[in-house]
């Protein structure tokens, strides 16, 4: 089967010969797109975070003919024209990654979540909001802090938020 | 993974004709699906994605006052919806209780109610498991089940239902809507479920080939509007199943319970209804003394399948104090922990 989809905003068809091939393996394996990363494999980590249609996803679980037709946003796809995504300055200047192989996944969720709810001055709503995150390292504390920072940023408003 | 026959539907009929074949499933969001084809416990031959079918993607609201949830609705989507968790609170509260964001993304509301058992023994193929093969044994009846069955569980299974959704839908009268290549029918989602008694590898009634299409609530469910929650107890705050959890709704007038329905979660192979006790609670005065009898008679049956009695206790403390927060009411302010018993409840003690 050809698989068509909107790659990082750039259309993209690959053949693939096998249904059991995942969104996350198709990007690693057969696209060469390894920012992406596979962690646990199962759905538990959140390593393998991307964007279907703007809605953020575990790519492991996802078969890559089921997303035929539809567009994908990869960690490669965030920085455009050698400029950093907002996200990922934040994730830089609230230090909120230590050896990083949690850290696509995590920008990808930041970056997701805002489609989903409402959000509001609030840690603890982060908090449940990344839970499908894991960091081995412990980067928690910055990476909420980021994800704040960038929120923040993009409410209308423009309040600046608590202290943590 | 087994390899399989992917074919991807264009519409219900030929979803489930195509699902005539041996050993064919649906898929759809695939959280629990392709996990499961991954470990080796799903190995289907045919593989029907139907999730292209846009005519199940839609919440609806019907002129009798009801809704009409398509199956292919997403959890995140359902429970964002502004009329619909305005309405059903306590069923948008137990969706975002439940997983992780992008789980709530990808999983659809059939899916949610036809998932498997997360018990540990149907996930390991080297432990005996009555579910995943008839006649094996069951590892899990001495093995770790402090967190399994305590109500409507057999000496062939002590598994519990994992959905989080499904417990308030039982709560609220629930219809399942099942399409199939003899037609159309509706069953009761509390009806939908079976027991594990002997036969545990079988789940629901639905038969070869049928395809849940929508979940239905009638009108009176939301008459409970005003005061209905769902409280979930687990081993962390976010991202993990119940170990206990309790859908309670009340029609309050004056202090007065009008109406009543509780339905528990992660105590059996289904969510359980608790008749006897809102039977207990209509027509009566809201009181702490009374929402600890109703606890009494709703886990009157109860008892342990193996090293779990402890859930017993924490299921009846857990009735009252849902009891509690509903009677108390809903706010309109979103819960930024949903579900969690740590979150700040209205007029409710933290450690009542």
């Amino acid at each position: 089967m050809i698989i068509r989809i909107e790659l990082n905003e750039k259309p993209c068809s690959i053949e693939v010969d096998d249904p059991r091939v995942t969104l996350l393996d198709l990007l690693r394996e057969r696209l060469n797109l390894t920012g992406t990363k596979k962690g646990c494999d199962r759905g538990q980590c959140g390593a393998c975070t991307v964007l279907v249609d703007g809605r953020r996803i575990n790519s492991c679980l996802t078969l890559a003919f089921s997303v035929d037709g539809r567009s994908v946003t990869t960690v490669e796809g965030l920085a455009k024209g050698g400029k950093l995504h907002p996200i990922q300055e934040v994730f830089i200047s609230r230090d909120a990654l230590q050896c990083g192989f949690c850290t696509p996944g995590q920008l990808m969720s930041a970056v997701g979540l805002a489609n989903e709810m409402p959000l509001r001055n609030d840690p603890e709503q982060i908090r449940e909001a990344m839970s499908g995150n894991l960091c081995r390292c412990g980067a928690y504390q910055g990476i909420v802090e980021a994800i704040m920072d960038y929120h923040g940023a993009l409410s209308t408003d423009g309040a600046t938020h608590e202290t943590i | 993974m087994k390899r399989f026959e992917y074919i991807r539907a264009t519409s219900v009929a030929e979803a489930t004709s195509a699902a005539m074949e041996q050993n064919a499933v649906f898929l759809a969001g695939g959280t629990n699906l392709v996990d499961l084809m991954k470990v080796g416990v799903s190995r289907p031959d045919r593989v029907i994605d139907i999730s292209g079918l846009a005519e199940l993607a839609r919440v609806e609201f019907l002129p009798n006052g009801g809704v009409r949830i398509g199956a292919l609705v997403l959890n995140t989507d359902l429970a964002y919806h502004p009329q619909f968790s305005r309405d059903y609170p306590s069923v948008a509260e137990a969706l975002l209780s439940a997983a992780s964001g992008q789980l709530r993304n990808a999983a659809t509301a059939g899916g949610n109610i036809l998932q498997k058992t997360r018990c540990s023994y149907f996930f390991d193929l080297a432990s005996a498991c009555n579910k995943r093969q008839p006649g094996a044994g069951c590892d899990a009846r001495d093995g770790e089940n402090h967190g399994l069955a305590i109500l409507g569980w057999s000496l062939s299974c002590i598994a519990t239902h994992p959905s989080d959704f499904a417990v308030p839908m039982v709560a609220l009268d629930a219809v399942v809507e099942i399409d199939g290549i003899s037609g159309h029918r509706e069953v009761l989602l509390d009806a939908f479920y079976t027991l594990p008694g002997d036969y545990p590898e079988r789940e629901t009634v639905l038969q070869p080939g049928e395809l849940v299409v929508a979940i239905r609530l009638p009108p009176e469910a939301k008459t409970f509007a005003q005061h209905s929650r769902y409280l979930k107890l687990r081993d962390r705050t976010s991202f993990a199943f119940a170990l206990v959890s309790v859908a309670a709704s009340l029609v309050v007038e004056e202090g007065m319970i009008r109406d009543a329905r509780i339905a528990l979660g992660g105590v059996a192979l289904k969510p359980w209804r608790a008749r006897a006790a809102e039977t207990r609670l209509k027509g009566q005065v809201c009181s702490d003394t009374l929402f600890r009898e109703a606890a009494e008679v709703a886990l009157a049956d109860a008892r342990p399948s193996g090293n779990n009695a402890a859930k017993i206790e924490l299921s009846r403390r857990l009735v009252v104090r849902a009891l509690r927060v509903a009677e108390a009411g809903n706010t309109d302010q979103p819960r930024s922990l949903p579900g969690s018993v740590f979150a700040e409840q209205p007029k409710v003690s933290a450690n009542g």
